[in-house]
């Protein structure tokens, strides 16, 4: 039996819980994607219209730096979440994010879904709330990243 | 309590700050993995340095460590055929035979895989005797790597499942850039039925330990490897002191839930 | 060396005209014999050649951060209680070379130190002192590993206790149960009495070794009268302490308490100065130096007293552990209250006061316990509660 786009969804943790309606709602803003190896993703100061929910591969989330080149700053592998920036204004990616595997995904229209949020602030909440998880999580991981633990005197 | 002297085969700079020595034992020398031995560069003086070799291998054994003082400064000067003095083994091991039947999870932080070589090489010897085997092991950069021979060796393994990560890197890294808490959530294991042993700087442990308890892996069943300043060795010159314990016989390795009321405080 | 089942050590009497002969007879037998003698001010332990290098009529007065002799109204022999030195500067020595080594091509020998053990004798321990010895035979014996060199000198003394008739201004033997009666670990074990013109020593043998030695020295036996004033005068210093701590419960009070405020107020004291540790009789860390000479060829590890309140004790690789002087405090007295009985199966302290007499600031310890539990949160044991 073919799965559903809103079967994919609910079977996915970052979705678990939601209700039947909103899953349904998600999942008319969603469509599968699919990257080669090596193939950008989104690029830093692009408008953030989509994020990404990783179901197989790798993506690095990279920052260009003059003189220093792109810098990963973190990986993304399968069961992750990519990219926030389309949440909050100006709904503009800070950095970028390119594959290191050849990656499946789905993608997620922003536009279409800021929209269903703002109509119906219930599904709003409870995206938030996941999503509020997963900049946390981001943060947490950054912030030990940013010791540099490993270094001497750590 | 005298050290005795053990020859230098090889001394190789595995990093910008970490060298391996290749020693030759007097006599067959043991050890159980985790343990350390004092080592002592004649007249400058002696530090504890885990060993990092194969414990079946007794006619030679291995120091990996980072050049942060005046004794391992004078050390990494040395060369083949030059004498060192070795005091031990000494301390607690890595529980191998407690994690016989169970899945094993092994966290490596920078210089922390070298205490745990040791150990991933005895699971590997006796194989079938452990479920799962999952080695992750972060770092600072992909330059920052220890014994990447042996990391291939054990990324070509069915039966082995090794992650690395680090915490920065080009586009020429096609590896996971992050913590290895990060990798610790993703790990296959059975969290019931898995004994994790650690060691990496403290606060890499502090994270690890709050990933692990929240996937359900018991305290008793997670091991670290501590570390203190030590003199002596042998528990008469204080310096090692953790809570009640002595770093250098009750430790280094330690059962988590035997110092879960001191692990974090400040400056204990 | 402690054995008191020796039976018949009946109470003997020697008066203290013939007490030189004590020392003329550990002569004889070849101990070199240590004890109190004044010096600089202070009572310390020395080298004795005969009874009148002791420090006949004199007392201390003791308090938090002070220490004054005085001239007594008695010729007194042992009228004090303890000075700044305690028996193990001669049992854990302050600096002591472990070995020394010897370049060869490119390798090198060492050649572990053989210096004979001498024989000595300590005249004058306190019965706090006795069970300082035997916290430190716990750290140093009873372990895995045993230190040889301690084990060689601990087995080489001859102890002359001494019961205390004095009770020094710092002094909680009885809150330790430390004293001020010696019950074990003693060859020879004296009492002073002076009263009523009389001056003697009220003697009784702990093993067969000092049973022979007493028996070199004049004496006569005991009297009920004489035994019943010698244990009075114990008695008496016992009711006369000059400070207390109540053990109750105190390694859950310091071990639950570790943020206590307290630490932060002790702290504000506090110099670090290690004077604490280097007086006291248990305290026994020690830090190792490794030397070479100007050739290189010729090298040497020592060990000496090292002390927990330095910054660089608990050192390792870009930093201390416990950095703060409040840290440092707060190891030394958890260790020393709570912690050791874990370690050791008894408290690490014996009462002895000269953490408080010689600390420059008079930082008391007996005070710190009181104030913490004093103010300890609700669920920590409450002063003199029942412990069934």
């Amino acid at each position: 039996m073919i799965k559903t786009l809103a079967d994919i969804i609910e079977e996915h943790p970052f979705f678990k819980g939601l209700e039947k309606s909103h899953l349904d709602l998600i999942a008319g803003c969603a469509k599968n994607v699919h990257f080669q190896e090596g193939e950008v993703v989104f690029r830093e100061g692009d408008p953030a219209d989509l994020f990404y929910v990783v179901k197989q591969g790798m993506v690095a989330i990279e920052l260009m730096v003059p003189q220093r080149g792109f810098t990963t700053l973190q990986t993304v592998g399968a069961g992750d979440v990519l990219g926030w920036s389309w949440l909050l204004p100006p709904y503009q990616w800070r950095f970028g994010a390119r594959t290191i595997e050849a990656t499946r995904a789905l993608a997620f229209d922003a536009k279409c879904l800021r929209g269903k949020c703002e109509k119906d602030h219930d599904l709003g909440y409870e995206l938030l709330k996941r999503f509020s998880h997963v900049i946390s999580e981001r943060l947490e991981a950054t912030r030990l990243q940013l010791m540099d633990l490993y270094g001497v005197g750590a | 309590m005298i050290p005795l002297a053990f020859r230098i085969e090889r001394l190789r700079q595995d990093t910008h700050d970490t060298f391996t020595m290749d020693l030759t034992p007097p006599a067959e020398f043991s050890f159980a993995p985790g343990q350390f031995n004092m080592v002592y560069v004649f007249g400058v003086g002696e530090v504890p340095i885990s060993i990092s070799s194969d414990p079946a291998q007794k006619s030679s054994l291995q120091h990996t460590t980072r050049v942060v003082g005046t004794v391992t400064k004078a050390l990494k000067r040395l060369k083949k055929g030059d004498a060192i003095g070795i005091r031990g083994p000494f301390g607690s091991s890595w529980p191998v035979e407690e994690a016989v039947g169970r899945d094993c999870l092994i966290v490596a932080g920078g210089i922390g895989l070298a205490p745990l070589r040791p150990v991933i090489y005895s699971v590997l010897a006796q194989r079938q005797r452990y479920g799962r085997v999952v080695v992750l092991y972060g770092t600072r950069t992909s330059e920052d790597l220890l014994y990447t021979h042996e990391l291939e060796n054990w990324r070509g393994k069915f039966d082995l499942d090794i992650q690395v990560t680090i915490d920065r890197g080009g586009r020429e890294w096609r590896g996971h850039v992050g913590v290895v808490t990060g990798l610790i959530a993703r790990a296959s294991l059975d969290p019931g039925n898995t004994v994790a042993m650690m060691c990496g700087p403290e606060v890499m442990m502090r994270f690890s330990l709050m990933e692990l308890q929240r996937r359900g892996v018991s305290p008793e069943r997670v091991y670290l490897s501590m570390e203190r300043n030590m003199k002596c060795a042998v528990g008469f010159c204080g310096h090692c002191q953790y809570g009640s314990t002595f770093v250098c016989k009750d430790g280094p390795v330690f059962r988590f839930d035997r110092i879960a009321h001191l692990f974090g405080k400040p400056e204990i | 060396m402690s054995d008191i089942s020796v039976q018949a050590s009946e109470r003997v009497i020697i008066e203290v005209r013939d007490f030189d002969q004590l020392f003329q007879a550990l002569t004889r037998r070849g101990y070199e014999i240590f004890g109190p003698a004044a010096r600089d001010g202070a009572i310390v332990y020395d080298r004795l050649t005969s009874a009148g290098d002791l420090p006949v009529g004199l007392t201390d007065e003791q308090d938090g951060g002070k220490y004054r002799l005085k001239p007594r109204e008695d010729r007194a022999l042992f009228g004090y209680a303890v000075g700044p030195h305690s028996w193990k500067r001669f049992l854990h020595p302050p600096v002591q070379r472990l070995w020394e080594a010897k370049r060869e091509g490119h390798s090198f020998a060492i050649l572990p130190d053989a210096a004979p053990v001498a024989r000595r004798a300590f005249v004058g321990v306190r019965a706090c002192e006795l069970h300082a010895m035997a916290v430190q035979d716990k750290v140093f014996l009873n372990g895995p590993y045993v230190e040889p060199g301690y084990q060689a000198r601990r087995d080489n003394v001859f102890i002359v206790a001494v019961n205390c008739s004095e009770a020094g201004g710092t002094c909680f033997c009885v809150s330790m149960k430390t004293g001020p009666q010696a019950t074990f670990g003693y060859d020879l074990a004296l009492t002073e009495v002076i009263s009523e013109g009389r001056h003697h020593l009220v003697a009784h043998a702990g093993t067969a070794l000092g049973a022979e030695v007493v028996s070199e020295v004049r004496h006569r036996p005991a009297n009920e009268t004489e035994t019943l004033a010698a244990d009075d005068v114990v008695k008496k210093t016992a009711e006369h302490m000059g400070r207390q701590m109540d053990t109750a419960g105190i390694k859950e009070l310091l071990l639950n308490n570790y943020e206590h405020p307290r630490w932060d107020d002790v702290a504000a004291r506090c110099l670090t100065c290690a004077n604490c540790t280097m007086v006291c009789p248990t305290c026994f860390c020690t830090t190792v130096e490794d030397v070479t000479d100007l050739s290189g060829e010729h090298a040497e590890r020592w060990r000496k007293w090292d002390s927990c309140f330095t910054k660089d004790f608990s050192y390792i690789h870009g930093g201390s552990i416990r950095a703060s002087t409040k840290s440092r405090y707060r190891q030394w007295m958890t260790h020393k209250l709570a912690t050791w009985i874990d370690q050791f199966g008894t408290s690490g302290c014996v009462g002895c006061g000269r953490c408080i007499t010689w600390c420059p600031v008079g930082i008391d310890i007996t005070e710190e316990v009181r104030a913490i539990r004093q103010s300890a949160p609700a669920g920590a044991p409450a002063a003199g509660a029942d412990r069934s």
